[in-house]
């Protein structure tokens, strides 16, 4: 056990655990027998404050890891540590690629099912929680067996419950076949958010992957201007380059940068290169997996660049009949003033039946801001009003500032949610800085 | 728990009644403070500033009464306070400190020991307490007001600003002793303020308002500095009053 301090992928509200790194499964249940209170962790991609517990135990799952044997049809049962970038080295090569992957494979398996993870093909194949089949599942009550069939309350609880009902050892899934290691993309520029939005409404279905980086600091008729790139996996004729594993990135930012390098001038200017870089149209462009899924990955600790004060995530999904709610929100975050990077809109399929999942059908829109200016905090509570007057939520995994006020209406299930976490834990040791901040099974 | 910006939700607040701590509370519980515990000498001043922290959001506050001239109590007091709150505490302000007429009472052993007790020694007993407290959780803030008086002790006020430059010294201590806890001390230093404590003092220059101090500490607290001036131009000046030879200095701040 050692104590350590403790932060999300935003670097903001650190605090202090005792930290455990259990190997099997019966070291969980070691573990938790001894400790008053805690929380799993992998690898810390939550951008808030999920995966820690000051004062309290964490449970880091990395070494519960290990990749099975992937079955013909692509089954695989996978130790909850493993990593997403782990699991595609051993299953690309065999040509099998994660069913849902977001934006960074630096995320474990345990992790996914607890944020219940999405990715560009959400409008198609929904969130990672869709393609679990099974869990095993350590609650403070003891380690059981779950899926859709067996106990399937505590599994939907388990999908997107940000590990509040107990730390999760092992996950099957079910694989996609892939044939090649490169997807074919579409690009195409926008001049603004209408355009877009009308592009993906209308084209997104025939298409498995779709995500646009919208610029948030453009004003005027250029407001929301657009980049949407689309593809489909390669099949083995349009590519060269076959089953290639992820490499390991080649930069890194070693230090933390000066809190303000990133301010309104370095990414208004960022997001105007970002654009015109952008082929105005290009079809069928082959781009390998790293770049078109990952490209976040290619700089390791890239958070570092947002310095001391760190940056917040602020991920909203609104129904798909509250499209204006995205304009309103780019609008209100132009005319703020306050500086954001790229960001990500994308439309969601249908839900799953996670009680706490995020996605909802309709559209969401991440937006990465940096701690400092002063308008900041009001501007995202103003969000959050506009969100939940249109029925919608905010993202859990990103958050690190909602008020917990707002958490019941945003997510209607939390009682049903409540009743199962209360059924397996029932003296409440399963918390998170999260949980406490948002009041989440106090 | 403390969000992104440094707004938190369960707040003690030492030396509750006094005018830049009720402004701070406020600032407060427009954020995210929904629980508030108020403690300080005059129970129908912090039943006012409970009622103020209700207007502007605080769901649950509570209220406590102690002597900052009673060292050996602070312990308690502090003590106290955490179980009112009852779950864990992110920031505790102390706000504990008196201004006299320094003449009046510079020849007065008793006097001039109160001045110590009360803007020194019982803060930093509390801060034992305190410290403890929180690096148990993991987490949480301390906001100490100092003042831009404790850069420079003067002939004037040298019980206060010397009792000042003492904690804020001390403070700086506190806050490295506390890199890797979880938990961290910011010191704020306002310049002149209006308000109750300083009525019928001549104004110095960079006088500001308690709303205005208020808002400087919001930023302050986003921004993780040691130290927040109010108003940030302080900053600079203190750089001038640090270097000034010492004649210029003490004629300058004869008033």
């Amino acid at each position: 056990m050692s104590k350590e301090t403790l932060y999300g992928w935003g670097r903001t509200s650190p605090s202090v655990s005792d930290v455990v790194s259990p190997a099997t499964e019966l070291e969980v249940i070691k573990d938790m027998s001894t400790a008053k209170r805690y929380i799993a962790r992998g690898l810390g991609r939550s951008y808030g404050d999920a995966a820690q517990l000051g004062g309290g135990t964490v449970i880091d799952n990395r070494d519960l890891d290990g990749v099975g044997v992937i079955s013909n049809d692509g089954v695989v049962t996978v130790g909850a540590g493993t990593s997403i970038d782990e699991l595609l080295s051993f299953s690309i090569p065999q040509g099998w690629f994660v069913p849902v992957t977001p934006g960074t494979r630096q995320v474990t398996l345990g992790g996914a099912v607890a944020a219940d993870v999405h990715g560009k093909n959400h409008h198609v194949d929904g969130s990672f929680g869709n393609h679990v089949l099974e869990m095993r599942l350590v609650t403070p009550k003891g380690a059981v067996t779950i899926s859709p069939n067996n106990d399937a309350e505590l599994f939907w609880a388990t999908i997107g419950g940000m590990g509040l009902t107990g730390v999760i050892t092992t996950v099957t899934v079910k694989m996609l076949k892939i044939e090649s290691s490169q997807v074919l993309v579409d690009t195409e520029r926008f001049a603004n958010l209408d355009a877009v939005m009308a592009a993906m409404q209308s084209g997104d279905d025939a298409y498995k992957y779709s995500v646009a980086w919208v610029d948030c600091m453009s004003k005027g008729s250029s407001m929301g201007r657009a980049i949407l790139t689309r593809g489909d996996h390669a099949a083995k004729d349009d590519s060269t380059k076959r089953l290639e594993g992820p490499k390991p990135a080649k930069l890194f930012v070693p230090f933390n940068a000066p809190s303000g390098l990133l301010n309104t001038f370095t990414i208004k200017a960022f997001n105007e290169l970002w654009f015109r870089a952008a082929p105005k149209k290009k079809v069928g462009q082959p781009q390998s997996l790293s770049a078109f899924f990952h490209p976040l990955d290619g700089v390791r600790d890239w958070n570092r660049l947002y310095g001391k004060r760190g940056f917040v995530q602020y991920q909203f999904a609104v129904p798909e009949s509250a499209g204006e709610t995205v304009t309103k929100a780019i609008e209100r975050l132009s005319s703020s003033g306050v500086p954001s990077f790229l960001a990500v809109l994308k439309r969601f399929g249908a839900s799953n039946e996670g009680m706490l999942s995020f996605p909802m059908p309709g559209w969401t829109l991440a937006l990465d801001l940096p701690v400092g200016p002063s308008a900041l905090p009001q501007v995202l509570d103003d969000l959050d009003e506009m969100v939940l007057g249109a029925g919608g939520r905010i993202y859990f995994a990103k958050d690190a500032r909602l008020s917990h006020e707002k958490v019941r209406a945003m997510y209607p299930r939390l009682d049903e949610f409540l009743n199962v976490k209360n059924r397996v834990d029932p003296e409440g040791r399963l918390i998170s800085d999260l949980s406490r901040r948002l009041h989440i099974g106090r | 728990m403390e969000n992104a910006f440094g707004q938190p939700q369960n707040v003690i607040v030492l030396g509750g009644s006094s005018d830049i701590a009720r402004a701070i509370t406020k600032k407060l519980c427009t954020a995210r403070t929904h629980t508030v515990v108020l403690a300080g000498r005059n129970q129908q001043l912090l039943d006012e500033s409970a009622k103020e922290a209700q207007e502007y959001g605080a769901t649950k506050t509570d209220t406590l009464l102690f002597q900052a001239e009673e060292v050996a109590k602070a312990g308690e007091v502090v003590t106290a306070a955490f179980d009112k709150v009852g779950e864990n505490v992110d920031l505790v302000i102390i706000a504990v400190g008196m201004l006299c007429n320094q003449r009046e009472i510079e020849n007065d052993p008793l006097g001039s020991a109160r001045m110590a007790n009360v803007n020194y020694t019982w803060p930093v007993a509390a801060l034992g307490e305190i410290r403890r407290r929180l690096v148990a959780q993991g987490s949480g803030r301390i906001l100490v007001i100092s003042s831009v008086a404790s850069v420079r002790v003067y002939r004037d006020a040298y019980l206060y600003s010397g009792a000042k430059a003492g904690l804020d010294r001390l403070c700086q201590g506190v806050a490295e002793s506390l890199k890797g806890t979880g938990v961290t001390l910011q010191l704020l230093r306002p310049g002149f303020v209006r308000s109750k404590m300083t009525t019928g003092q001549k104004e110095a220059p960079f006088t500001t308002g308690v709303n205005e101090v208020a808002e400087n500490t919001m930023r302050g607290l986003a921004s993780g500095d040691l130290v927040i001036w109010s108003p940030p131009i302080l900053k600079y000046v203190a750089v001038a009053m640090r270097l000034m030879p010492n004649q210029v200095w003490h004629k300058l701040m004869k008033r």
